[in-house]
């Protein structure tokens, strides 16, 4: 096999003791990094840049990928912890990761995040390594229609998930609609909903919501009901790690499933983001106990984990290949690239193959130093909940405070962040879901635009989400778990009347 | 009456000069803040990243630099930031045409004048491309199948609406008496890689967001929106550099269009503060990977400074005014 010993090449560029100590450092200043709300990945990678211009390219971006690796699994420890998403795919995270945190098994959802995210990164590094050729090609089938099929599929796999109170699901899901148009609308170039306020014209950030929505939203709940925090008989030793992965083998359906979404979405390029909620969601409705979601499973913590992650790490392969950057960390990185003198794009693989197979190899090796890392700090981040919460509610306030200010520089989000926090409250008091109303403002902008990019190219025909396999399969496929409780219902009705 | 003229002069300028001390020279006493108003990843981003990397790499400054995307409105959020920014010296932007059409299409409260020109660093060309699969070998060939399927056929790809593209594409449909269907996207890459994927029929991607597939054999260029050939002759594919080109207005297309890449700082600095940059700038255009970056993005290496640059600017503002009012973009 041609790609082994081209893998075993890039563990020999990879392996010296100056990339593996960069390898450490990265992995720990991610962790950080996706710790602090606000302080994506993408904005981090873009400070340390300048860092690494002094290094070979290769030792470059192996740092500058740890940073992303620790990110990405950083993300989850204050989404379990305080219910506050530290960057956006870890929103479909707090679902299950915090009610659990509540029950005291916050170091069990720690370590179900963890494991999943490096089994998730693997999928999606082994199928970098054998299957990128395969996987440009395929990338290159998704035009417009195809975007708003996958778009779709994400809505509706999501949509079906909370029972019993629809309509406040959609009036959720509407008001995030309503949030996400906000702003310069790509196709016509035009102002909208900003009643002449410019300050508007960029619209309402996604990780200003979510830190209102759920940080600030959660405090005022917490002070509302005396300031009694759960959580505190969390455990403090390592035999929690154990004990998960002695539980974990039984989601293996979940796993494959939830890798295979991720992979999906990295690669099209739909971002970790809509992965980890259409994996949410998929697993809810797959899953043999899915009614229990949102209650604190460690299943509803496994699915968004294992697909975020597995996005995350396939969102570099368009990059590399294309030049088209899956995620906004790839896209710093593709600046990355041209600085050190690479050239992104098809002939990448062809004429830097100690870069490639150096960084390939490096995804091996710093998702391994990854877990290592954030699994034995397991203990120390559950042990941040025996503090009480009068002192710990303060540093959170700032922190997120600072958060939001970091995400444009602008003292406006600031106060947005607070107005999301008292809206988060108040949807909670009503009883109203907040997660469609996240997952419309992150996706509804994106939605609309490539529909209606895909009405132009076909003239206002909607059979252009039929007009090939790809998108008549996955258009398909959307409207099938739209509506999967009718047809299970009526699948159930048949099958009675058979019986009877 | 001329001693008279010559000291209010005198007066006047002693009133600009804050300080007599501060005009000789000037130097950043705290972190600069370098504002794109684009997404990342592309063409302005890349370049103001790579500007950044320079500096810090030849430590051409004592203090450092950041570099910020405001994004936001087609980039009104980062100049309403800098325009905000009255008087300080500490914040410098790049600027893409949307410096003109941002505010002509929106109405956003900003202008040009707002800012101080610093320099200009080069300009951006446009290259009409096809799939590397498609029959057309010359724009003639392009242009004559497009005027044979009959209007809006053809699908042409493009950053943004109502912006540089798109502005483009209006003046080659006036011109040749045909009729694209625009599909605007959000950057260039993805431009480009529609391209590939064959979802579109052509595009005028910017020689560095294409030139990636072009030398894969995926993409060919078919002309090049400028009055003469690009100076580059080395080879980019096996068989054609740059400059093998044919000019659009060989082929027929009587269309040229330069994209700006400049400097700007906030209204209302001094002169010192601005000979800073001027001066900074000027020591990153000298340096090898400076010219590496020039050629293998193929741009035009045209470069002002100060009141010629602030000349070019008005004129470019106007002909904005006159493109933009030509392609009914504005009301």
């Amino acid at each position: 096999m041609e790609e082994i010993s081209a893998l075993m090449h890039g563990f020999s560029v990879a392996l010296s003791p100056f990339n593996l100590m960069l390898m450490l450092i990265g992995v720990v200043l991610g962790v950080i990094i996706g710790v602090l709300p606000g302080l994506g990945g993408a904005n981090g990678v873009a400070i340390l840049l300048p860092l690494t211009f002094a290094m070979p390219p290769t030792s470059g971006i192996i740092m500058l990928s740890c940073i992303y690796w620790g990110a990405l699994f950083g993300g989850a420890i204050t989404s379990i912890l305080f219910n506050i998403p530290g960057e956006p795919w870890s929103v479909a995270t707090t679902f299950d990761g915090y009610p659990l945190a509540q029950k005291g098994r916050a170091g069990a959802a720690l370590t179900a995040a963890f494991t999943s995210s490096f089994i998730g990164a693997l999928v999606a590094v082994v199928m970098i390594t054998f299957l990128s050729p395969l996987i440009a090609r395929f990338a290159l089938q998704f035009g417009t229609p195809e975007f708003f099929s996958v778009y779709l599929l994400t809505f509706c796999a999501f949509v079906g998930m909370s029972k019993g109170k629809a309509m406040k699901t959609v009036a959720a899901m509407m008001i995030g609609f309503a949030l996400a148009a906000v702003g310069l609308d790509t196709v016509t170039g035009q102002l909208r909903l900003t009643f002449g306020f410019t300050e508007l014209l960029q619209g309402f950030d996604f990780l200003i919501a979510v830190i209102g929505l759920f940080g600030i939203g959660e405090i005022l709940q917490t002070l509302e009901e005396g300031l009694a925090f759960k959580g505190v008989s969390a455990k403090l030793n390592m035999s929690v790690v154990m004990e998960t992965w002695r539980e974990l083998p039984r989601y293996w359906m979940t796993s494959i499933r939830s890798s295979l979404v991720g992979c999906f979405m990295g690669i099209v390029p739909g971002g970790a983001t809509p992965a980890s909620f259409m994996s949410y969601g998929i697993a809810k409705r797959f899953s043999n106990n899915g009614e229990a979601f949102g209650s604190g499973q460690i299943e509803g913590v496994v699915a968004p984990e294992t697909a975020a992650h597995a996005a995350g790490t396939s969102a570099l392969l368009p990059m590399l290949t294309l030049g088209v950057p899956g995620s906004p960390t790839a896209a710093v990185l593709l600046g990355g690239l041209l600085i050190w003198g690479l050239q992104p794009g098809p002939l990448l693989f062809v004429e830097q193959k100690d870069f490639v197979w150096g960084l390939i190899a490096s995804m091996y090796l710093g998702n391994i130093a990854g877990l290592l890392v954030v699994l034995t700090m397991v203990p120390l981040f559950a042990a941040i909940l025996r503090i009480p919460f009068a002192i710990i509610a303060p540093v959170i306030l700032v922190i997120c405070a600072i958060g939001a200010y970091t995400v444009h520089n602008s003292m406006l989000d600031v106060y947005l962040m607070v107005f999301f926090g008292i809206m988060g409250y108040v949807f909670k008091k009503l009883d109203y879901p907040l997660a469609p109303l996240v997952l419309a403002l992150v996706l509804g902008d994106r939605a609309e635009a490539s529909f209606r990019q895909a009405m132009l190219v076909s003239q206002g025909e909607l059979g252009v989400f039929f007009s090939n396999g790809l998108v008549g399969s996955l258009t398909a496929l959307a409207l099938t778990l739209l509506f999967w409780p009718m047809l299970a219902a009526a699948w159930a009705g048949m099958r009675a009347g058979t019986l009877r | 009456m001329r001693t008279l003229s010559r000291a209010v002069t005198l007066v006047v300028s002693l009133m600009l000069m804050p300080s007599g001390v501060s005009a000789q020279s000037w130097e950043p006493t705290k972190t600069v803040e370098f504002i794109v108003p684009a997404g990342t990843g592309g063409g302005a981003d890349q370049m103001a990243r790579f500007i950044d990397g320079l500096i810090k790499k030849h430590k051409l400054m004592k203090q450092p630099m950041v570099v910020v995307n405001k994004a936001g409105g087609a980039g009104a959020e980062g100049f309403l930031d800098v325009k905000g920014a009255k008087a300080d010296p500490h914040k410098i932007v790049i600027t893409l045409s949307n410096l003109f059409t941002t505010p002509l299409a929106t109405g956003i409260p900003f202008n040009w004048k707002d800012l101080t020109p610093v320099s200009m660093m080069a300009l951006d060309q446009f290259v009409l491309w096809v799939n590397a699969e498609s029959p057309y070998k010359s724009a003639k060939d392009y242009i004559e199948a497009v005027k044979k399927a009959g209007p809006n056929k053809f699908k042409m790809g493009g950053t943004g609406s109502r912006q540089e593209d798109q502005i483009i594409t209006v003046a080659i449909e006036k011109q040749m008496g045909v009729k694209f269907t625009y599909i605007p996207f959000k950057g260039g890459g993805e431009v480009a890689t529609q391209l590939v994927g064959k979802h579109l029929e052509s595009t005028v991607n910017n020689p560095i967001e294409a030139v990636a597939q072009w030398r894969a054999g995926q993409l060919r260029p078919l002309c090049v929106f400028d009055d003469e050939r690009m100076p580059y002759k080395e080879k980019v594919t096996a068989n054609m550099s740059w400059a093998d080109i044919p000019p659009c207005k060989q082929a027929g297309v009587d269309v040229d269009y330069l994209m700006l890449r400049g400097i700007f700082m906030a209204g209302g600095v001094t002169e010192a503060q601005r000979n800073y940059y001027v001066d900074l700038m000027g020591k990153v255009r000298a340096l090898p990977e400076w010219k590496e970056f020039m050629e293998k993005g193929a741009f035009n290496q045209t470069a002002l400074k100060g009141d010629d640059y602030r000349d070019w600017v008005r004129k470019e503002e106007a002909r904005h005014i006159q493109l933009m009012k030509e392609a009914g973009f504005l009301k």
